[in-house]
């Protein structure tokens, strides 16, 4: 006789055990400590807190461990995390002039006034495994430049701005969309699709961009300007009617300069495509760009040719909770939607055979 | 970390989805955009309807969450779990005896009274997706009541399958208007939804929509004069409790592929087999 099958609770409560029991992994070997991950998988805390749309090392770092590594499970972590932290105020744009950079560079220029700052970066390194990094290694301690940076660099698009040669970057003085605030609708606005860019999976804009480049949307990038460094944040009270500094964050900002463009009323100049995204995420920043501009294909009058440039498309798809939730949700029990598409084939099939 | 809200959601959030929700009684079958949050189970594992309980919840609320129709299945038992630690409230299984039922694929099999609510978990909110996946087009179809596509598909089915081939997410009209998605139930209750003593409100997280059908409204499943809308029947009752009412699941016991049918609403199964059993059964 068969028996309904109970004790679901019990199972989940074990399986959760399990869970906690892998992720610590072998007890002989020390736990990873929170700073660890903050100092030593720097990059992964960086992409955790851009997609994660929280800028908070330690949570971060907290999410890496708890996730077991899974960047898109700590991504998720810090964004249910979010739900529950109440607003009190909203961010000042960003001054990129003001940002002390660690790295900053032109491919559209050989030399640049602040000049090229090549800065931490996989770049020119040779992809080869280096086995001396199977031991400890004593700390590396990198020497400075002998002249410190400008205080203030001028940005590379500003400089071809100055000949008209590049679209304005104009404030329209609106107040910039959250889609966090209010959903998405289409047709969107170039700031809200930006954001849901910035929150957007790493992987998902990375193919997205690189079909840019392959024809399928393309539209001509050169690298402007690329900086990474620590900026500024103030918020402005309303009571207070003044700014207060309350911080600074690490950003990747890039600047594309594209297919250039011209109508009856404006003389030919070039395009921009822009990203900008927590932490040093250059990848992701470049693909933001690139696919920012493809997303501008209406703007331009542009033809519609690629998935790139298809605006409902990219923004309902470029969230990885989202994706991964709806994907992965076919794992839950569907046995009675299946059993109503059994009966139904059945039906279908007694009928063919009479 | 800080004290976590009751139910979870913080106030202003329980206040915007509140609103969206008032708006979707008095539009039936209206699909609300919402802003929906990032909630602590996945998209796609029931933040909608968690969203839209976590706003209505109140201390004195009873909650019962199935899923397939069971109180024990183990997306219904997180959710429940997650009420009872962040609200607080009591649970049952018990139909009869919840005020409010969050239910993922199902509509519980004993009639809903008034004062209930009942709360579906969507995954695709809009019953036009599949025919028309741009939303800028189905917002216009909702808008210029132009939904002759779904009856064509409905048609083509027949044309090919002698039947329509929609046994769950059955789309129908609410109170004449909007064609709506009544979540993947089968169609087998679709019939409940209509003019049922309760309300019922449907939540869709990822995509960030709210519908609602207000209580005695009239939910008409979509079909033709000649082949008019059916649902599932079944040759035997159900194994457990002898009931003929219910949907049931199929279970294959053995490796020779022996099947048995039970109900898939567990409380309505034990109830059921309470009755046979009669009053002096333990």
């Amino acid at each position: 006789m068969y028996v309904a099958v109970k004790g679901g609770e019990k199972a989940i409560d074990a399986a959760h055990e399990y869970l906690a029991e892998k992720r610590r992994g072998d007890a002989a070997s020390p736990e990873l400590s929170i700073a660890q991950i903050d100092g030593q998988l720097a990059l992964a805390v960086d992409r955790v807190m851009a997609e994660g749309s929280l800028y908070d090392r330690e949570l971060a770092a907290l999410a890496i461990k708890q996730a077991r590594g899974d960047l898109i499970e700590a991504i998720f972590l810090l964004r249910a995390h979010r739900t529950t932290l109440a607003r009190f105020g909203t961010s000042l744009p960003l001054n990129m002039n003001a940002m002390r950079i660690s790295r900053r560079i032109s491919a559209a220029f050989k030399d640049i006034p602040g000049g090229q700052v090549l800065g931490p970066t996989f770049d020119y390194t040779h992809r080869l495994l280096d086995s001396s990094l199977l031991a400890d290694q004593e700390p590396v301690r990198a020497a400075s430049a002998d002249v410190p940076l400008a205080a203030s660099i001028p940005r590379v698009l500003e400089l071809l701005g100055q000949e008209g040669l590049i679209e304005p970057a104009a404030d329209d003085g609106q107040p910039a969309g959250d889609i966090t605030e209010e959903p998405l609708d289409f047709p969107s606005t170039r700031d809200r699709r930006l954001q849901v860019l910035a929150r957007g999976d790493e992987g998902f804009l990375l193919s997205l961009a690189y079909s840019t480049q392959r024809g399928y949307g393309r539209n001509h990038p050169f690298v402007g300007e690329i900086r990474f460094g620590c900026v500024p944040v103030s918020i402005c009270p309303e009571e207070l009617g003044f700014e207060i500094y309350i911080g600074e964050i690490e950003v990747t900002e890039c600047e594309m300069i594209n297919q250039f463009h011209g109508t009856a009323d404006v003389p030919p100049q070039f395009t921009r495509g822009y990203g900008l995204v927590f932490g040093q995420l250059e990848r992701k920043a470049m693909s933001m760009a690139l696919v920012d501009r493809a997303l501008r294909v209406a703007e331009f009058a542009e033809d519609q040719i690629g998935p790139a440039q298809d605006e409902e498309f990219v923004l309902s798809h470029c969230d990885n909770v989202q994706a991964t939730g709806f994907v992965e949700h076919l794992k839950l029990p569907h046995y009675v939607d299946f059993q109503a598409e059994l009966a139904l084939l059945r039906t279908l099939r007694k009928e063919r055979e009479t | 970390m800080t004290q976590i809200n009751f139910a979870y959601l913080n106030e202003q959030t329980k206040r915007m989805i509140r609103r969206a929700l008032l708006k979707a009684v008095a539009i039936p079958g209206y699909q609300v955009p919402f802003a929906s949050r990032e909630m602590p189970m996945p998209y796609g594992w029931g933040t909608g309807g968690v969203q839209v309980t976590a706003a209505i919840l109140t201390p004195d609320d009873t909650l019962k969450v199935i899923d397939q129709g069971a109180d024990d299945t183990t997306n219904a038992v997180s959710i429940r779990k997650f009420f009872a630690r962040t609200a607080g409230v009591a649970t049952t299984t018990e139909t009869q005896k919840a005020t409010i039922i969050q239910t993922r694929h199902r509509v519980p099999e004993h009639p809903l009274t008034e004062g209930q609510i009942l709360v579906y978990q969507v995954p695709i909110p809009e019953p036009l997706r599949f025919l028309e996946p741009r939303e800028t087009e189905t917002r216009t179809m909702h808008a210029l009541e132009e939904y002759g596509v779904m009856h064509v598909k409905l048609y083509e089915d027949i044309a090919t399958h002698g039947h329509i081939a929609t046994s769950y997410a059955y789309p129908a009209k609410v109170a004449s208007r909007y064609v709506f998605d009544p979540s993947p139930i089968p169609k087998f209750d679709n019939p409940k939804l209509n003019h049922c003593a309760a309300l019922q409100l449907f939540g869709a997280g990822r995509e960030k929509r709210i519908y609602a059908v207000p209580p005695f409204t009239q939910v008409i499943s979509l079909d033709f004069e000649d082949h008019p809308f059916e649902v599932q029947r079944w040759d035997t009752p159900c194994a457990i409790c002898g009931s003929g009412t219910g949907y049931l699941d199929e279970i294959i016991t053995d490796d020779a592929g022996t099947r048995m049918f039970v109900c898939s609403d567990t409380d309505h199964c034990a109830t059921q087999a309470a009755l046979k059993a009669g009053p002096n059964a333990a």
